[in-house]
């Protein structure tokens, strides 16, 4: 079986270009192309955020599908509930549009949708192989993988480090 | 070499299909590869929603109506979508005639006997532009009056008391007065180019429809230069007449010197194409069996047109004549010269020579050329290409082979002549006759580049292929000529295949009375860019003939694969002139709902024109039809 996989963030790679949240709202659209998400009403949501931090560090944000997700077990109406595949989904037949989940998310990836009065958040595009941002991300910025794999990568790079210090 | 390998989602050009094959096998990267490297493109870019005119910026606003909703200084999507509009119209308007302003400096310098390699090929063309723009003919000599034109050309650049004579002299009375009315007729041409560049400054037009209104003068300020490119041409050069001559890859020759003429103006094209035939003995000298000159993209149009000098491809596949192996000299001027064919060169032993000081490129050889020494510079330019085929002789080239049959040259004059030998007092008649008798349902302008976006020449194909079958005459300029020409569409004997049965009568008719023996080819060719002024002289010579404006007779016009700004801008005139437009490429506007709805509808109530924007072939030749019967309905027909 294939290890679960995330989205993660190389802050140190994102040039705030956006391209993740324009897809983002392409992927959520009704025609799925930019020319058409342009004119649609409702207006697609972006699920994705660019964060910036003095001086210059600039992180995307989305939802991270926690295991133990406190919107989940805030949700007054259980609306939300995660699937084997880990991804956390609000039922929007049940959500009331109290926010609660808004209150207790410690990411602030939660988002009103005015028009429907339910709130949204990434949905890790069903349907596709790659999330939306991830294949659009042009710097490698997000990364589609398991923890094991990123993990990995994290301490091939400190290894590498550790090893550059050794030939000093 | 991996021939078996389906490229048709870059080209439906077999000729090129097979170079890309060998670019593969060779590892040579190419404009297809450059743009799935680009891949995924940036959505603020595409929608237009992107600005860097201040040092606040870069600033880009979400599409979808989230935040940032304005730019840094308070610019909202419809002003940063317009302003962007406007430059890019400036931006062709600048190329168009500064190409013209060439021509009319070569001119004043001939008039001034500064230039022994040119002459007036066309004194005729020469006393009809003079009496249109108000020059005195009587009596004086060509140069005097030649002289006289380009000092009036000159002087249509910078602001004076009158408005642009290249653009009031060129449209009828109808016409002028709705662009007099919306206040878009162009005071000067770099004079609007300069202004929509002060207007679209940090803090300068915040009004959308203004700042559009002034991107339509540009435009139309466009028009002029395009308009006096061809005239200036056609006086120093000749004005087209029919020719017989061939297109594709093809037409390079393995054992003679390849000298490919790539870019836009024919002062140099012209007088390489001179000089080749008197150096044809230094070729043989050298091994060759002679100098084959052959075109790409508009150069290579006007001397096709001129000379029937055959085509060897176009626009989007310039890189593909540089991977036969067989071309000895790319030699450029200006305008569409990816600098990847320094790149692809390289793998080749090609010698990519420019020679205008506004167009260098890095890894490429020098040759600054000067109209005063053109005959010279063209001889030192042929001797270089001729040294490089000494170090290819004897090396394998792969040339598909593959050619079509092209008759070109199809200026006004040229149409008219042919008209004439149908009715000789009246020569449009025939014409106008044939469209109010439905044989000729409309005309529509194919005009244009290859867009790396559509795979190459489809987009062209496909319409054309469906508004001939009904019965729409086609009339193309520029690398839209070039995709036609190079799939058969202006070879005569395609004609039963292509047409529908009255154009095909009326093809055939105007054929054998000009002693053709056969019809004329299924798409005329009318040149090269700058020409699409051929293509409005057409519409106001045939609106005049009606007694009606332009925006009534069912002519449209498609830039199906457009890629450079000279095609926004040209786009932009023909809507002015009150043309339907279909671009075949999405224009970075859709960021604004605003601008969007003005250039797709409510222009149409100011020019009678409009932008159709449809990346699909089948349902934008709907349109383009629809558009003609709309038209036809109109005028009771």
């Amino acid at each position: 079986m294939n290890a679960r996989k995330e989205i993660f963030a190389k802050p140190e790679r994102c040039t705030a270009c956006m391209s993740c949240v324009i897809a983002c709202g392409v992927e959520h659209s009704k025609g799925k192309s930019l020319f058409a998400a342009c004119t649609e009403k409702p207006a697609p949501r972006s699920r994705i955020y660019i964060e910036w931090t003095a001086p210059e560090r600039k992180t995307p944000i989305l939802c991270r599908h926690c295991e133990d997700a406190p919107c989940m077990h805030a949700c007054i109406v259980g609306a939300i509930t995660q699937g084997d595949d880990g991804v956390v989904t609000t039922d929007n037949d049940r959500c009331i549009g109290c926010w609660t989940c808004v209150m207790v998310c410690p990411y602030g990836v939660i988002g009103r949708h005015a028009e429907l009065k339910k709130s949204y958040r990434c949905d890790r595009c069903p349907g596709r192989e790659v999330p939306a941002c991830v294949s659009s991300c042009p710097t490698g910025a997000l990364v589609f993988g398991s923890v094991e794999e990123f993990s990995k990568g994290s301490r091939r790079n400190a290894a590498e480090e550790f090893a550059k210090g050794e030939r000093k | 070499m991996s021939t078996d390998k389906d490229y048709s989602s870059r080209s439906i050009d077999p000729a090129i299909q097979q170079m890309l094959g060998k670019a593969e096998s060779l590892g040579v990267k190419t404009v297809w590869d450059r743009h799935a490297a680009m891949q995924p493109q940036c959505g603020f870019g595409e929608t237009g929603l992107c600005c860097r005119h201040c040092l606040q910026g870069p600033c880009r606003i979400n599409p979808f109506g989230e935040e940032p909703r304005t730019g840094i200084c308070g610019a909202s999507a419809d002003t940063m979508v317009a302003r962007g509009l406007d430059r890019a119209i400036a931006a062709g308007t600048a190329a168009h005639s500064g190409h013209a302003r060439h021509l009319a400096h070569t001119m004043l310098k001939l008039s001034q006997g500064k230039t022994p390699d040119y002459s007036i090929k066309d004194p005729t063309k020469l006393r009809a532009v003079a009496k249109r723009i108000g020059v005195a003919v009587d009596g004086r000599k060509d140069l005097e009056i030649a002289g006289d034109v380009a000092r009036a050309a000159l002087a249509d650049f910078g602001e004076k008391d009158s408005f642009v004579t290249w653009a009031t002299s060129i449209v009828n009375e109808p016409r002028a007065k709705v662009l007099l009315g919306l206040g878009i007729v162009p005071k000067g041409i770099d004079f609007e180019i300069s202004e929509i560049m002060h207007r679209t400054l940090y803090g300068v037009d915040a009004d959308p429809v203004n700042l559009l209104l002034a991107g339509l003068r540009c435009s139309v300020a466009d028009l002029a230069g395009c308009y006096m490119g061809t005239d200036l041409a056609d006086i120093l050069f000749g004005t087209p007449a029919p020719v017989v001559t061939q297109a594709n890859l093809g037409t390079l020759k393995a054992d003679a010197v390849n000298i490919a003429m790539h870019g836009h103006n024919p002062v140099l094209s012209e007088l390489i194409v001179a000089k080749a035939q008197d150096m044809e003995k230094e070729a043989k000298a050298a091994g060759a069996t002679g100098i084959n000159v052959v075109g790409i993209c508009c150069t290579g149009n006007e001397i096709m047109m001129r000379h029937g000098i055959p085509s060897c491809t176009h626009s989007v596949s310039q890189e593909m004549a540089i991977v036969t192996g067989a071309l000895d000299a790319m030699v450029v001027d200006y305008q569409c010269i990816m600098p990847s064919v320094v790149n692809v060169a390289e793998c080749a032993d090609t010698r990519i020579i420019t020679t205008m000081d506004i167009c260098k490129i890095a890894g490429a050889e020098h040759v600054a050329f000067s109209e005063e020494q053109a005959g010279a510079k063209a001889k030192e330019i042929i001797a270089m290409a001729i040294g490089a085929f000494k170090a290819r002789k004897g090396k394998p080239v792969f040339i598909p082979a593959i050619t079509q049959k092209v008759v070109a040259g199809f200026s006004v004059e040229a149409i008219v002549a042919a008209l004439r030998k149908v009715d000789a007092k009246d020569p449009l008649k025939p014409l106008v006759d044939n469209i109010k008798a439905g044989n000729i349902r409309g005309v529509c302008l194919f005009a244009g580049c290859n867009n790396v976006k559509v795979p190459q020449d489809l987009g062209f194909v496909s319409i054309a292929r469906k508004l001939l079958k009904e019965n729409v005459l086609v009339v193309a300029t520029g690398c839209g000529a070039g995709a036609l020409m190079r799939h058969g569409f202006m070879d005569p004997a395609n004609v039963d295949a292509l047409c529908g049965p009255g154009l095909k009568a009326v093809l055939t008719a105007i054929g054998q009375a000009n002693g053709l023996g056969g019809p004329l080819p299924p798409v005329l060719h009318m040149g090269s860019c700058v020409d699409n002024s051929r293509a409005v002289a057409l519409a106001v010579a045939v609106a005049g003939y009606l007694g009606v404006d332009v925006d009534k007779i069912p002519v449209v016009a498609s830039a199906a694969e457009a890629v450079s700004e000279k095609a926004v801008s040209i786009g932009a005139y023909a809507v002015a002139a009150g043309l339907p437009t279909h671009v075949g490429v999405m224009i970075p506007v859709l960021g604004s709902p605003l601008v969007t709805s003005v250039l797709t509808d409510k222009v149409r109530g100011l020019t009678g024109g409009y932008f159709i924007v449809d990346t699909n072939p089948e349902t934008a030749a709907a349109s383009l039809l629809a558009a003609i019967d709309e038209r036809r309905k109109g005028l009771g027909l």
